[in-house]
């Protein structure tokens, strides 16, 4: 029930993109299309269920201090690797996002050519690295890791493919020159954000 | 010489890194309830990018392009680990309330879109320059937008009560929404009655 209730927090109330400002750069790039927008979301669900659990494995086995122990040698037991954490996390998802790249190359060409340069652009994309760091911070175990980083996947995916329906639409309206492309997805998604804090009267 | 002042000039407003290039925005709303948090996650940024654009500019000959984005990865990585422990050991509380965000620099656009775009072909003194440049852009956003929120959002600039009692807190601005609706109406500024020789359509 409790990974129930973090699921339905990370995809509705803390929204990674909405109230966490996760992601934005790929969010803002790639919501012109829906299919772009479509195919960037499952990556990031994807790479996000897999990188957040073998991150939490990694910083708790061997970076906090003493996740050592387990090996039983005294000296590696009172270490702290943790200011480590930023390179070994980088380094995870950088090469993760290398191999969730040449799968989709060797088994999804359409997918692909449709995500085109954006893809790479994944591993500097904060939601995955923020959503590593939060875990670390509020102290999730391994399930609930997994459920976070799942969940906030989902969520990233809501959001862009809520933009780009709204800017499609928007494509057709008469919007104040200034204003147009940019300045107004940014305005949208304040909308937007407001829409999704009605969630946090939800009490779970 | 005056070619050295565009490269620093040209981010600040015209072709700002925030507004302008979309770079950087996931922590230009998250660090700007306060002012404080804003400048000290921007005078951070603004390090981490000159050094990291000299050292990649340095070693831009002996970077194979092949895995030029895990060397990038690498140098920024460092750097901001050297932040993070600095701004931990002497700036604690700021630190606990940037939470994340410090960590957050290695993925901030403007950092490895600077070491991608122009540190790997430019000198070290120019990249050093366009590092500065672009980090006082960011820094110029960050703050106006801090600024805004926390005046509209709590009647205080850096904690110094500048509306008297009568004044009630809009807590939209605090809120996300907020900084959404504040950058969207720069931008619409901006385009309008700055940069208005650069037109983008959607």
């Amino acid at each position: 029930m409790n990974l129930l209730n973090l699921a339905i927090e990370s995809i509705f109330i803390q929204n990674i993109l909405l109230s966490l400002f996760l992601g934005m750069c790929s969010y803002l790039a790639q919501s012109k299309k829906m299919e772009s927008a479509k195919g960037l979301g499952m990556a990031v669900i994807m790479v996000l269920t897999i990188a957040t659990p073998l991150n939490w494995l990694i910083k708790t086995y061997l970076l906090d201090k003493g996740a050592l122990a387990w090996t039983g040698i005294d000296a590696l037991a009172s270490l702290d690797l943790s200011f480590l954490t930023f390179i070994c996390f980088i380094a995870v998802i950088a090469s993760l996002v290398q191999i969730v790249e040449m799968v989709v190359d060797r088994f999804f060409p359409v997918l692909y050519n449709s995500l085109g340069i954006f893809l790479p652009l994944i591993t500097v994309n904060c939601a995955i690295l923020g959503a590593a760091l939060f875990m670390g911070e509020r102290g999730y175990n391994l399930a609930e890791a997994t459920v976070f980083g799942t969940s906030s996947g989902v969520g990233w995916a809501l959001a862009i493919m809520a933009l780009a329906a709204i800017r499609k639409k928007i494509r057709y309206s008469n919007v104040p020159e200034g204003l147009r492309g940019l300045g107004m997805a940014f305005i949208v998604t304040g909308l937007l954000a407001i829409g999704f804090l009605c969630f946090s009267g939800i009490s779970l | 010489m005056a070619k050295m002042r565009k490269i620093v000039t040209d981010p600040l407003i015209d072709n700002n890194p925030v507004t302008w290039q979309v770079l950087g925005v996931c922590s230009a709303l998250a660090v700007t309830t306060q002012v404080k948090t804003a400048i000290v996650m921007s005078l951070a940024l603004t390090i981490v990018l000159c050094c990291s654009n000299v050292a990649i500019s340095l070693l831009r000959k002996m970077i194979p392009n092949k895995i030029r984005m895990i060397v990038e990865l690498c140098v920024i990585a460092t750097l901001v680990i050297l932040a993070d422990q600095v701004l931990k050991a002497f700036m604690y509380d700021v630190s606990k309330q940037l939470s994340v965000f410090v960590g957050l620099i290695i993925t901030n656009c403007i950092v490895m879109g600077r070491a991608e775009a122009y540190a790997l072909q430019n000198p070290p003194l120019k990249s050093l320059l366009d590092g500065l440049g672009n980090g006082l852009g960011y820094s110029i956003v960050l703050i106006l937008v801090a600024a805004i929120r926390e005046l509209f959002g709590n009647g205080t600039f850096l904690g110094f009560q500048i509306f008297g009692d009568w004044f009630v807190g809009n807590t939209l601005m605090l809120l996300p929404p907020g900084a959404f609706v504040i950058i969207g109406l720069l931008i619409w500024l901006q385009r309008t009655f700055i940069s208005k020789h650069l037109r983008e359509e959607d």
